[in-house]
């Protein structure tokens, strides 16, 4: 009796643990993710003093009145951009966790064991094959999948009514965790909205369109030096994206809000990082006087409006898109720019993608390795962006659907690994770096569900 | 249950090894570090609360006061506990750890000295111990409280007044102002957590540059 309550209590305490987020390896996290910080901030500290730009600035009564009148066409603005550039990019975060080091790891010169071979040097533990078949059961070949089951040549008798008629029963009954159970095996286009939404629980009340509606008054009032980078964002990657260019003015919409958007900051209480501070003019020091910058504490990198093109084709609603983004981010993207020890984290993604390609593609490993084409340079970029941009959006809301199923973005290092598998034949026959990216260069005809599920359950190991 | 810290002495940890120290190559797998109670009686144990760092298995064993004639033993209390599931990862590595009167093996009642033991096969981490060591008894029970006769034994219903005319029930007004009161001591007691949303000081968002602190 006494042995199953503390084993109900250390399950307890896992848990919590694990709702609480990661456990910080404090040393280590802090000392990297500290300087790295910094980092950002004197880039956007520069940037603000050689360009002269304040960080916020009231807007003028007239500037307002326009921005008003155009806040539903903000693409056609056409800002000298030309001298702002982005705080950060992907590759800039992957310097940094490559040179994470344990200070009680032994990093002796001598091959041992446990030599790193890839490019992270931390030992976190990672899941193989046989935990992850475990842990994505769901996707067996048993099991029907949308993706797989409902292309052309299989009758839809065999699945897909059957599927599509249970997405419509769990919808009727408002079940939030049935649908999360549901969408393991894909969801239905006409139902993924809704279904996204009760898992997500997101409902469109009066309060949330009142909420919108006062950050949309936030933006018009008070001009950052973050909405440049937005703006520079968005017209370097989705507006060059023949599938995202038309939700420019929505990713305006919806990015200009968030960032004045303080209800971000709780997120902070499970997220190592710390939103950066600042000081009322004049008020240096004095603590009545500080305030967050930007006011959501998230300063926006290089490809960060990725994150909410694709969420675009499955709402229209300005409100409800907002919604729906900002709770996606503060449940998952932000794992995806910061370090920590959480198996959702990018640190645990990197070591999952290379050490799932040591041990199961190990040739193909090697040889990259030796033309100086370390794999995670070439897939860290797809995971930071959860392959927003990469994939076709058919497929990538495919594979986001699975992330909300199983509520881990392990499946993304899963499918970079995949992806590597499929090439590997092309990959074996390349000599550098940039010949292995022009292999991997175009990802937009890949079918993400087959892939995953040849690399899982299907590969002979 | 309250508790109260124990004053202890933790004694430098002693590296068990096979062989000669100076001869042999890589690092201790075994640690044994000796806790003892120098000013206090013995005394029943609650609580032990620690810091890990990279000690992969702990055991603790105990030497507890005996009547006269038989001499103290040391008995296993605790055994191969598991601090870290993979010895060669970092989970667990850092973790705060509570370990309870009921999970060791045997009764803590006169505990004289503790001894741990603790273990770490793995040869990646150059070194291994426990941290912030803290051992409880158990804390002064809270006093009983009597209730005074007319409280607990309430006296024979009285009479009900008869209703003057024109007004309203008096018990059921009673009630009712009761459940307000209620309310209102709710709603004092929470403090909402919930941010207003606003982000600037009275209306004003000039900033200075981001600090670095």
């Amino acid at each position: 009796m006494l042995q199953e309550e503390s084993d109900i209590s250390l399950i307890i305490a896992q848990i919590v643990q694990k709702l609480k987020g990661s456990n910080l390896y404090a040393q280590l996290e802090r000392q990297a993710w500290g300087s790295w910080e910094k980092r950002i901030l004197k880039s956007l500290n520069s940037m603000c003093t050689e360009l002269s730009i304040p960080l916020a600035r009231k807007r003028p009564v007239g500037e307002q009145k326009e921005l008003l009148n155009k806040w539903n066409e903000m693409g056609t603005d056409e800002p000298d951009l030309s001298l702002f550039r982005p705080v950060y990019a992907p590759k800039d975060f992957l310097e940094v966790l490559i040179n994470l080091r344990n200070p009680n790891y032994e990093n002796g010169d001598s091959l041992s064991f446990r030599t790193h071979l890839g490019l992270i040097q931390v030992p976190l533990k990672v899941k193989d094959i046989p935990e992850l078949k475990e842990c994505f059961v769901e996707l067996g070949l048993n099991t029907g999948q949308l993706g797989i089951d409902d292309s052309t040549q299989v009758p839809p008798e065999l699945f897909e009514n059957e599927h599509v008629r249970i997405g419509q029963k769990v919808l009727a009954e408002q079940d939030s965790a049935a649908a999360q159970q549901y969408i393991r095996q894909g969801s239905p286009t006409a139902l993924r909205a809704e279904l996204w939404a009760l898992i997500l629980n997101i409902s469109s009340q009066p309060e949330d369109i009142l909420y919108y509606e006062q950050l949309k008054t936030n933006v018009i009032q008070h001009d950052l030096l973050v909405d440049s980078l937005i703006y520079k964002d968005v017209k370097l990657t989705a507006s060059n994206d023949d599938y995202y260019f038309v939700f420019e003015d929505y990713l305006y919409q919806v990015l200009l809000c968030f960032s004045r958007d303080t209800s971000v900051l709780n997120h902070f209480a499970y997220n190592s990082a710390s939103p950066p501070k600042s000081y009322i003019r004049g008020k240096l020091g004095l603590e009545e006087y500080a305030v967050f910058y930007p006011p959501n504490g998230v300063i926006p990198f290089h490809g960060f409006s990725m994150y909410v093109a694709p969420l675009c084709f499955l709402y229209h609603e300005p409100s409800k898109l907002y919604q729906i983004f900002r709770e996606m981010y503060v449940r998952f993207f932000f794992r995806l720019h910061s370090i920590s020890s959480h198996p959702s984290g990018i640190v645990s993604l990197c070591l999952l993608f290379e050490t799932l390609l040591q041990t199961y593609l190990p040739q193909l490993f090697y040889h990259l390795r030796e033309i100086g084409a370390q794999p995670l340079r070439i897939s860290f970029k797809w995971m930071v962006r959860a392959f927003s941009g990469y994939l076709a959006t058919d497929q990538l809301l495919l594979l986001w659907d699975r992330i909300l199923g199983y509520n881990s973005l392990e499946i993304l290092a899963v499918l970079a690994a995949a992806v590597f598998a499929f090439r590997a034949v092309n990959l074996m026959e390349v000599t550098s770096l940039a010949a292995a990216e022009a292999v991997l260069a175009d990802l937009s005809t890949l079918k993400v569900m087959p892939l995953l599920q040849i690399f899982l359950f299907a590969t002979v190991t | 249950m309250s508790r109260v810290s124990v004053p202890c002495h933790v004694k430098g940890t002693v590296a068990l090894q096979v062989g000669d120290v100076r001869t042999s190559h890589g690092r201790p797998g075994v640690l044994v570090i000796d806790v003892t109670f120098p000013s206090v009686a013995p005394f029943e144990l609650q609580e032990i609360t620690f810091k890990n760092y990279y000690t992969a298995f702990l055991s603790i064993r105990v030497r507890q006061h005996t009547s006269m004639h038989t001499p103290a033993k040391w008995v296993t209390c605790l055994r191969d506990y598991c601090l870290m599931p993979d010895p060669h990862s970092e989970e667990g590595a850092q973790e705060y750890v509570s370990l309870f009167k009921h999970q060791m093996l045997c009764d803590m009642a006169r505990v004289l000295e503790l001894r741990l033991i603790l273990r770490q096969p793995s040869p990646l981490w150059l070194s291994f111990t426990v941290e912030e060591l803290q051992v409880y008894q158990q804390g002064p029970k809270s006093p009983s409280m009597t209730f005074p006769k007319w409280l607990s034994h309430p006296g024979p219903c009285e009479q009900p007044v008869p209703l003057l005319e024109g007004l309203p029930d008096p018990s059921r007004v009673s009630s009712e102002v009761q459940q307000m009161w209620a309310l209102t001591e709710m709603i004092r007691a929470s403090h909402t957590s919930a941010r207003i949303g606003r982000f600037d000081v009275d209306g004003c968002y000039d900033l200075n540059l981001l600090s670095y602190t």
